[in-house]
């Protein structure tokens, strides 16, 4: 028998014939962690928990809710005065998608700064970018769900875009509208969508967690473990530090969803959803900012899109265009202050995508737009001129310094 | 025979060939279906009969005095009817089309000089240009001006400034009587 041997009998018996808890076992108990890790390794954890509260939130809020564009805007007021915790369950709900971006943003950057995206983890990176385009349409169309106006005129902008496509733009707006505006057949198809793509998620989750538990997680120093001393058992230790992390992250959430429940949201959301009058000033939601101010910073509308959309997709080839063997931006003295420039600069997108685009925001939005790009084409000739630091011997050498003697002479790593 | 690596009864040489074969032509058939077993699910999302079947919208004019305008609408989209004055039309037709990212002369857009009948939508990402109402801005251009993004266009609905790239749509449209018209 090949499988793990378990004390209990009923166990045994399930384990034999479906392996449940020897997978259970090797992946989340004996699973081998690096034992330098930092709690900016929580945020993958936290994303996973926020993942199965939309999830939680999300079935119960659809059972009172009513994909038609004559009832959807009452529904939602229905759940937030009439249905019992309803409005619990839309304000969690609501901000967990707020939440759920910033725990998701947090783990990408970390994995930019200790380049955490590097062979071996190249598939592990793109189906976290995977994961993070089906969030970005989720989102998406959860926002437009409640048939407000920032609802409907955002599903407007937004499936607009698609008539930028040469020749057959047109169609596939008609398409994603199913008639000649954004109307009930696009609501309704938006719900239909908004409650699959959850599960999809879950499903690239763990294709995620595959990934990473064949390459085993990276760590602060970016090198190998080279054994058994440098890592300890994924359970109990980070188990715990991962609950103390989601202990901490739960203040903070129903903290907003208790006394700032509308932090995140746009007051014109609240005003019923009127295709004959435009918003003076249509915003999405935050988490889209920097990405809406690339698309404006462009004077041309292909352009524009193309431009948007590659800001994504070029995240993709990152392993490939950051020629540096060494990982860790801790040994890399230059990329760690281009890192540094490089969220600063998605941060003034994401302002310059909140303001309207008049006078100085223009230019500011255009030269941000500029250093994004040049952030990768930087990365490459980075890796070719960058003098990194000697890295250490090992994941245990520079805690235990001269204590390791017996297993700190193993050569670098090796990729 | 010995060399095949599949085991076959008496197969000729050339078996490996019609296998082969066989293998192309049961894949091809394969992905065809499939493709053609998609396209209902695709089309399903096309506009229904009863979509499509929406009719025209008819527009009685005469309450919309000389400057005045209306909106309207014809297929969930906002039609912006604008009774033009002599030097609104004046300056949609004293214009160089050189000039124009989209060019069009003011009198192929327009019927009847002092009926302008455009879609009201911005050709950028489909919001409703403002300037129908009294106290909107219309932009440089006195014509309509998109808050969006900053489009702006003038009294013949052409885009002038802004990062729409063509004219407001003209629908087509057919006059009843002088005073009333049917859009569709």
């Amino acid at each position: 028998m090949s499988g793990q041997q378990f004390d209990n009998k009923i166990v045994q018996w399930i384990d034999d014939r479906l392996p449940v808890f020897s997978i259970l076992k090797h992946s989340a108990v004996d699973y081998p962690t690096p034992k330098n890790l930092s709690y900016w390794w929580n945020f993958g954890s936290l994303a996973g928990v926020v993942l199965v509260i939309m999830l939680a939130t999300g079935i119960f809020l659809a059972m009172a809710y009513a994909a038609n564009t004559g009832l959807a805007f009452g529904a939602v007021e229905h759940i937030m005065r009439d249905v019992n915790y309803g409005w619990l369950l839309r304000y969690l709900h609501m901000n967990g998608a707020s939440f759920f971006f910033i725990c998701v943003y947090i783990h990408i950057f970390r994995g930019l700064y200790y380049g955490s995206y590097k062979a071996p983890r190249e598939l592990l990176w793109a189906i976290g970018l995977v994961i993070y385009l089906v969030m970005m349409g989720t989102a998406f169309m959860g926002y437009v769900l409640p048939w407000g106006q920032m609802s409907f005129w955002g599903a407007t902008v937004i499936t607009n875009l698609f008539s930028a496509i040469p020749v057959v733009g047109d169609y596939i707006v008609t398409l994603l509208w199913g008639g000649f505006s954004v109307d009930n057949p696009t609501l309704n198809r938006f719900f239909a969508l908004h409650y699959l793509l959850p599960f999809v998620i879950l499903g690239l989750v763990g294709l995620h967690m595959v990934a990473l538990h064949t390459t085993k997680s990276n760590n602060p120093l970016g090198i190998d473990a080279k054994g058994p001393q440098d890592t300890i058992p994924f359970h109990p230790y980070y188990t715990v530090k991962d609950l103390v992390g989601i202990g901490v992250f739960l203040l903070v959430y129903l903290a907003v969803v208790f006394f700032a429940p509308n932090f995140f949201g746009e007051p014109d959301n609240y005003v019923p959803a009127n295709p004959l009058v435009t918003p003076p000033h249509i915003v999405p939601e935050w988490y889209f900012l920097p990405f809406y101010a690339i698309l404006r910073a462009i004077p041309d509308k292909l352009g524009g899109v193309v431009a948007m959309f590659g800001a994504i997709i070029i995240l993709f080839f990152l392993p490939w265009i950051d020629s540096s063997k060494v990982r860790s931006a801790k040994f890399r003295p230059i990329f760690k202050q281009v890192f540094w420039i490089f969220l600063i600069d998605c941060l003034i997108l994401g302002y310059c995508g909140s303001q309207p685009p008049e006078g100085d925001i223009v230019v500011v939005g255009r030269i941000a737009t500029a250093v994004y790009f040049l952030f990768f084409p930087t990365l490459w000739v980075l890796g070719k001129v960058e003098k990194p630091r000697p890295l250490p011997h090992s994941i245990s050498a520079p805690v235990l310094k001269g204590g390791a003697a017996g297993h700190a002479a193993q050569p670098m790593e090796k990729a | 025979m010995a060399e095949t690596s599949t085991p076959s009864q008496g197969t000729p040489p050339e078996g490996e060939s019609r296998r082969d074969f066989l293998l192309y032509a049961a894949s091809a058939v394969g992905v065809a279906g499939t493709a053609l077993a998609v396209w209902p699910l695709i089309h399903s999302m096309n506009p229904a009969a009863d979509t499509l079947a929406l009719s025209s919208t008819e527009v009685d004019l005469s309450a919309v005095a000389e400057g005045q305008a209306i909106t309207v609408t014809w297929r969930g989209k906002p039609v912006f009817i604008r009774h033009r004055t002599a030097a609104e039309i004046e300056a949609a037709r004293n214009v160089n089309l050189a000039e124009l990212r989209d060019p069009e002369t003011d009198e192929k857009r327009a019927q009847k000089p002092e009926w302008l009948i455009l879609v009201g939508i911005c050709t950028h990402l489909g919001c409703i240009p403002m300037g129908q109402k009294p106290g909107d801005p219309k932009g440089e251009y006195g014509g309509w001006f998109c808050p969006c993004h900053g489009s702006v266009y003038d009294t013949s609905g052409r885009i002038r400034k802004g990062p729409a790239p063509l004219n407001l749509a003209v629908p087509t449209y057919t006059f009843l009587t002088d005073t009333s018209v049917r859009i569709g």
